[in-house]
């Protein structure tokens, strides 16, 4: 016998199912009245500044299928590549900027759509830059513990060269990460779930 | 003097794997790939706060807080309460919980919701929450009814309600689903059966907490949650070979 270790375990996660719209999006699926609106709608509280950007994608299936029931979150330093947390201790981020949005997509087509900024740099765990990049989590009915990526821009080729989490991804899916300008301001990131050009997704 | 390092790595054979054949759905949204386990950075170790303001007075209370006339949701009324924790046993504080269910019947409010039982007039589905400073919370609720859904030609949800967690950092984020002590489709469902450990699944089972009830009025069960813990480190990490 040993002594016992008396940690605990985390709670398993369950999927968010077909209705998870209904606890985190209530008023874009028609359940209005309860909350005035629903939080993560959006990344500026003022006015956007003149260099704000669009992402936006579609989350698709293995049979090539897109998604019209999945939540999307992104979590994002600020243009200066600070957080707007209460773990941040490096400064103090744009007030005007949460960093955090969550979208349920168009429910007809599934496409997803942020209005946010490029975020600045931030440091990796061993104090190298990290190149601009965005958190995305993504829930939905057949996933059962959320799917984390992460959206790097296809402009920024220096900063992703260097990149200490691009330098462990596979070569050939490294591309898969990257959102490309598709109009100006306009970056388009779509998620595949599996099968070929599947996302890398990360346990961080 | 220890410092925070990065959170725990999850334990990801105690959750349930990406493809648990049993329930469908998970056929074509599970990757194939392995995941890239890399450690937190500051991108993990950082969330978004949540600050008290944005909650409302019946923001925990579905009974009410969908009624426009006042009048209660129609089922049995349940408190639902306990404390979100990390793996240390910590409470954590100011974490937004966000619950959705059915209702008594086993129906939900959503458009593409097609099940035979009926919307209740006074019921939204959805709650939400702060953590008080022990990381304890509470909400007001009726039971959900089971429901049945399209998987096999015979597959029922054991009563839930649905869980969305923020704890202090991203790495920490979590949805998971609370079950009722003593209801026995939880033994049957493809989806907590995805769950390989049934430690795990138990802890996903809220017991009947006959303390908690308010006599004459409202039953209880107590739903405690853990979230990823994060190392304190007395000595520097590493700076390479992660």
């Amino acid at each position: 016998m040993t002594q016992k270790l008396d940690y605990l375990k985390e709670s398993p996660s369950q999927t968010a199912g077909p209705y998870v719209h209904i606890g985190c999006v209530p008023n874009a699926v028609g359940v209005t009245g309860v909350y005035a609106q629903d939080l993560g709608s959006a990344l500026f509280t003022g006015p956007e500044p003149s260099d704000a950007i669009t992402v936006k994608g579609t989350v698709y299936d293995g049979l090539g299928s897109a998604l019209t029931d999945a939540m999307i979150e992104i979590w994002q330093a600020d243009a200066n590549g600070l957080y707007a947390s209460a773990q941040e201790t490096r400064g103090q981020a744009d007030p005007g900027f949460t960093g955090w949005g969550r979208s349920a997509g168009d429910l007809a087509t599934g496409e997803f759509s942020f209005r946010t900024c490029k975020p600045g740099r931030v440091p990796y765990v061993d104090g190298r830059d990290q190149a601009p990049h965005i958190t995305f989590w993504i829930v939905a009915r057949g996933i059962n513990t959320g799917l984390h990526t992460r959206l790097y821009f296809a402009d920024e080729v220096e900063a992703n060269a260097l990149d200490p989490v691009l330098g462990r991804v596979d070569p050939a899916r490294v591309g898969t990460l990257l959102a490309h300008p598709e109009a100006d301001g306009i970056y388009r990131f779509n998620i595949y779930l599996q099968g070929e050009g599947e996302t890398v997704f990360f346990d961080m | 003097m220890s410092k925070p390092g990065g959170y725990i790595n999850r334990d990801r054979l105690w959750h349930p794997p990406a493809l648990t054949p049993a329930y469908k759905s998970s056929v074509t949204r599970s990757p194939n790939a392995p995941l890239l386990s890399l450690p937190t950075s500051i991108s993990e170790e950082t969330g978004p706060v949540f600050g008290d303001s944005i909650i409302g007075e019946l923001d925990n209370d579905l009974i009410l807080n969908f009624s426009s006339t006042g009048e209660a949701a129609i089922g049995p009324r349940i408190i639902v309460h306990g404390r979100v924790m990390d793996e240390y046993g910590r409470g954590v504080p100011g974490a937004l919980i966000e619950v959705w269910q059915a209702n008594a019947g086993g129906r939900y409010r959503h458009s593409k919701e097609t099940y035979i039982a009926p919307l209740d007039p006074n019921f939204g589905g959805c709650g939400r929450m702060i953590t008080a400073e022990d990381g304890s919370y509470e909400f007001r609720t009726v039971r959900p009814g089971p429901y049945p859904w399209p998987n096999t030609m015979n597959d029922w949800r054991p009563a839930h309600i649905h869980f969305s967690l923020f704890g202090a950092a991203f790495a920490q984020r979590l949805i998971t689903q609370m079950y009722f002590e003593g209801d026995p489709l939880v033994a049957l469902c493809p989806m907590a059966n995805g769950i390989a450990d049934d430690r795990a699944r138990d802890m996903l089972v809220a017991p009947l907490d006959m303390n908690a009830t308010i006599p004459m009025d409202c039953l209880a069960y107590r739903f405690d949650i853990v979230l990823r813990g994060r190392r304190q480190t007395p000595f520097e990490n590493r700076k390479d070979g992660l």
